[in-house]
C-alpha cells in the first residue's frame, strides 16, 4: 500500500531522502552544503538509470574540489531537478528543500525503514 | 558526499606562527607541505560583515579589496658573501649580477636535464645579501642543493624563524600605507626594509594572485602583531590557500608540482623570459644546452591556458584529445574561476595544438568536453605601474 511518510531520512554521506509511495527524492543535508561552501556545478544522473545504495550517481564541484553524491537506496532515477544545475546556489541556499537532486522509484519502498531518522543523523553529526 | 576531510594529527604537522590566530578566526586547517594551514575560515561577528568567508568570497574580496594571507610555511633565507650574485647564477638562468640593490627577481632552480628545481623569488638587499624565497613544498631540496654549490666564503643563512605575510587586492597599497607610509613609493618588485606597527620588516611589492600586493617577511614573534594590525584595517579580510589557489590560476601562475616540475624546461612552462638575455650568449646554468635546443626547435609540448566550454570544471591531470582524437596532452592545474564564473585550466599540449582558439576534448568521467585554448592570464594582471 503506498504511503506518505513525511519523515526525512539520512545517510552516513550526508543525503537526506523523503518518501512518498515508491517515489524518494533525494538531496544533500544542509551540513553537506555548509562543508562544501559554494557550489559551481552539479552533474545529476540520467533518467531510468539504474542505482544500488550507496552507488555514486550525482557529481558536485565548488570552487576548490569535487565530490560524489551518492543513490541512499536501490532504484531507478525517475526524475531530475534541472533548477539546480542551472543555478547550484540554490543546493546552498535551501539544500533539504528546492535543492533536491533527484528522485528514484525505489526497488524496495520499505528499506526507507531503514536509514537513520533526523535525531541519529544529528547524534552522527556530533561525533564527526 | 565524499568529501569528509580527515582529522589532522597536530603532532604530525609543523606550525606556523600564526596556527592558533587562524584557529580563532575559524580557519578551516588542512595538512599543506608538511604544514597545518588555512585553506579558507569560517567567519563570525564584524569580519563576517565584511566578507562571508570561504574560498569564493575570500578570492572576491582579493580581487575587490585586500586579503590577507599566512604563507610562512614558505622557505626563506639569505645567500651571501663576495660575488653571491655570480654565484648564484651558476644555479639559475637568470640575471642576477644585474639585479639592483633593492629589486627583486623571479627566477627558476634548474637541473642537468634542462627540468625546474623550483620557482623562486630573489631580491638584492646590497652588501652582497641575496634574499631568496622558496616553495614550501621544496624548501629542504632547494637549500641543500643550493649549499652543495657554495664555494668557499659564501654563506646560505636559513630563516626559519621569521614569518611571511602576503597582502594582496587593490585596497592593499592604501592599507599598508596607513601603517607605514614608505610603502607608497615602493615601485612594483621594489624590496626595502620598512617599520610596520613598531616592527622590522623586509617587504616587498609582489605577489601570487596578479594584484597589487606586498610580501611581508619579518621575525615569527611579530607575525600577530602585524596580522592584527592589518586586519583592524577595514578592508581586509584573511584569506587561505584555497583563494590562493584560485587566484594564481586566473592570474596565469605556475605552482611547483602541478605546472613545472624537474621534467619540465622553462620554455615547455612559457617561462622563457626567466633567462636573462646575457645567459643566452653562454648558457651557464644548470641544463642550458636542453633549454638552449627547446628555444631553438621548439618544445614539444607548450603550457597553455584552456576554457572549457560548459560549466564542469576539469582539474589536473584530465586527459586532453585533439578534435581527431589523437592525444594532446593533460591539464596540469584546473578548477572554477570567480571572478569570471567559468571553469579554467593550465595544462601542456603538443606544440601543433598550442595556437589560441584551438579546440581539445578533455576527457572527464569518461565523456569528451569541448574546450579551447584560451590566452594567459584569464584575469588582467594589476600590479602597480
Amino acid at each position: 500500500m503506498p504511503k506518505k511518510n513525511t519523515d526525512k531520512r539520512f545517510t552516513k554521506d550526508h543525503e537526506w531522502v523523503m518518501l512518498d509511495g515508491d517515489i524518494a527524492t533525494v538531496g544533500i543535508t544542509d551540513h553537506a552544503q555548509e562543508q562544501l561552501g559554494e557550489l559551481v556545478f552539479i552533474e545529476l544522473p540520467e533518467l531510468q538509470r539504474e542505482v544500488v545504495a550507496n552507488e555514486a550517481c550525482a557529481v558536485v564541484e565548488s570552487v576548490k574540489a569535487a565530490s560524489d553524491v551518492y543513490a541512499p537506496l536501490a532504484g531507478k532515477v525517475a526524475e531530475i531537478n534541472d533548477t539546480i544545475t542551472e543555478d547550484p546556489s540554490i543546493v546552498n541556499n535551501d539544500a533539504e528543500g528546492e535543492g533536491w537532486f533527484f528522485r528514484l522509484e525505489l526497488d524496495d519502498p520499505d528499506s526507507f525503514e531503514e536509514l537513520m531518522d533526523q535525531d541519529a543523523y544529528d547524534e552522527f553529526l556530533e561525533t564527526l | 558526499m565524499s568529501d569528509s576531510p580527515s582529522p589532522i594529527d597536530p603532532s604530525a604537522l609543523n606550525h606556523t606562527p600564526l596556527d592558533g590566530w587562524h584557529r580563532a578566526l575559524g580557519a578551516r586547517m588542512v595538512p599543506f607541505a608538511g604544514y597545518a594551514m588555512p585553506v579558507q575560515y569560517d567567519l563570525t561577528g564584524a569580519l563576517a560583515e565584511r566578507c562571508k568567508g570561504g574560498v569564493m568570497a575570500e578570492h572576491l574580496h582579493c580581487r575587490s579589496a585586500a586579503a590577507l594571507f599566512d604563507v610562512s610555511h614558505m622557505g626563506q633565507a639569505i645567500l651571501s658573501g663576495p660575488n653571491v650574485a655570480a654565484a648564484l647564477e651558476r644555479l639559475v638562468p637568470g640575471d642576477i649580477i644585474g639585479l639592483k640593490p633593492g629589486r627583486q627577481r623571479y627566477t627558476l632552480l634548474t637541473n642537468e636535464a634542462g627540468g625546474i628545481l623550483d620557482d623562486l623569488m630573489v631580491a638584492n638587499l646590497g652588501d652582497d645579501r641575496l634574499f631568496l624565497v622558496v616553495n614550501a613544498s621544496r624548501k629542504e631540496v632547494d637549500f641543500r642543493h643550493i649549499a652543495a654549490s657554495l664555494a668557499d666564503g659564501l654563506q646560505l643563512e636559513l630563516q626559519d624563524d621569521r614569518a611571511l605575510l602576503a597582502l594582496q587586492g587593490p585596497r592593499a597599497a592604501t592599507v599598508l600605507a596607513r601603517l607605514a607610509p614608505s610603502t607608497a613609493s615602493l615601485g612594483f618588485m621594489g624590496v626595502a626594509p620598512v617599520t610596520i606597527a613598531g616592527i622590522d620588516c623586509l617587504v616587498s611589492r609582489s605577489g601570487y594572485t596578479g594584484e597589487d600586493g606586498f610580501e611581508i617577511s619579518l621575525p615569527a614573534t611579530g607575525a600577530t602583531a602585524l596580522a592584527e594590525a592589518l586586519l583592524a584595517q577595514p578592508d581586509v579580510v584573511p584569506a587561505g590557500l584555497g583563494a590562493r589557489d584560485s587566484l594564481r590560476l586566473e592570474a596565469g601562475l605556475c605552482l611547483y608540482g602541478n605546472d613545472i616540475d624537474e621534467v619540465t624546461t622553462p620554455v615547455e612552462a612559457g617561462l622563457t623570459w626567466v633567462i636573462g638575455k646575457r645567459r643566452k650568449m653562454a648558457w651557464d646554468f644548470p641544463g642550458g644546452i636542453a633549454i638552449r635546443d627547446h628555444l631553438d626547435n621548439g618544445p614539444p609540448r607548450i603550457r597553455v591556458g584552456i576554457r572549457p566550454d560548459g560549466r564542469a570544471p576539469a582539474r589536473a591531470h584530465t586527459e586532453i584529445t585533439a578534435e581527431d582524437g589523437t592525444e594532446a596532452g593533460e591539464i596540469t592545474s584546473g578548477g572554477f574561476a570567480p571572478s569570471l564564473n567559468a571553469p579554467i585550466a593550465m595544462g601542456y599540449v603538443r606544440r601543433d595544438l598550442a595556437l589560441d582558439g584551438t579546440r581539445l576534448n578533455l576527457i572527464v568521467r569518461g565523456r569528451q568536453l569541448p574546450a579551447t585554448v584560451v590566452p594567459l592570464p584569464f584575469v588582467p594582471h594589476r600590479y602597480a605601474r
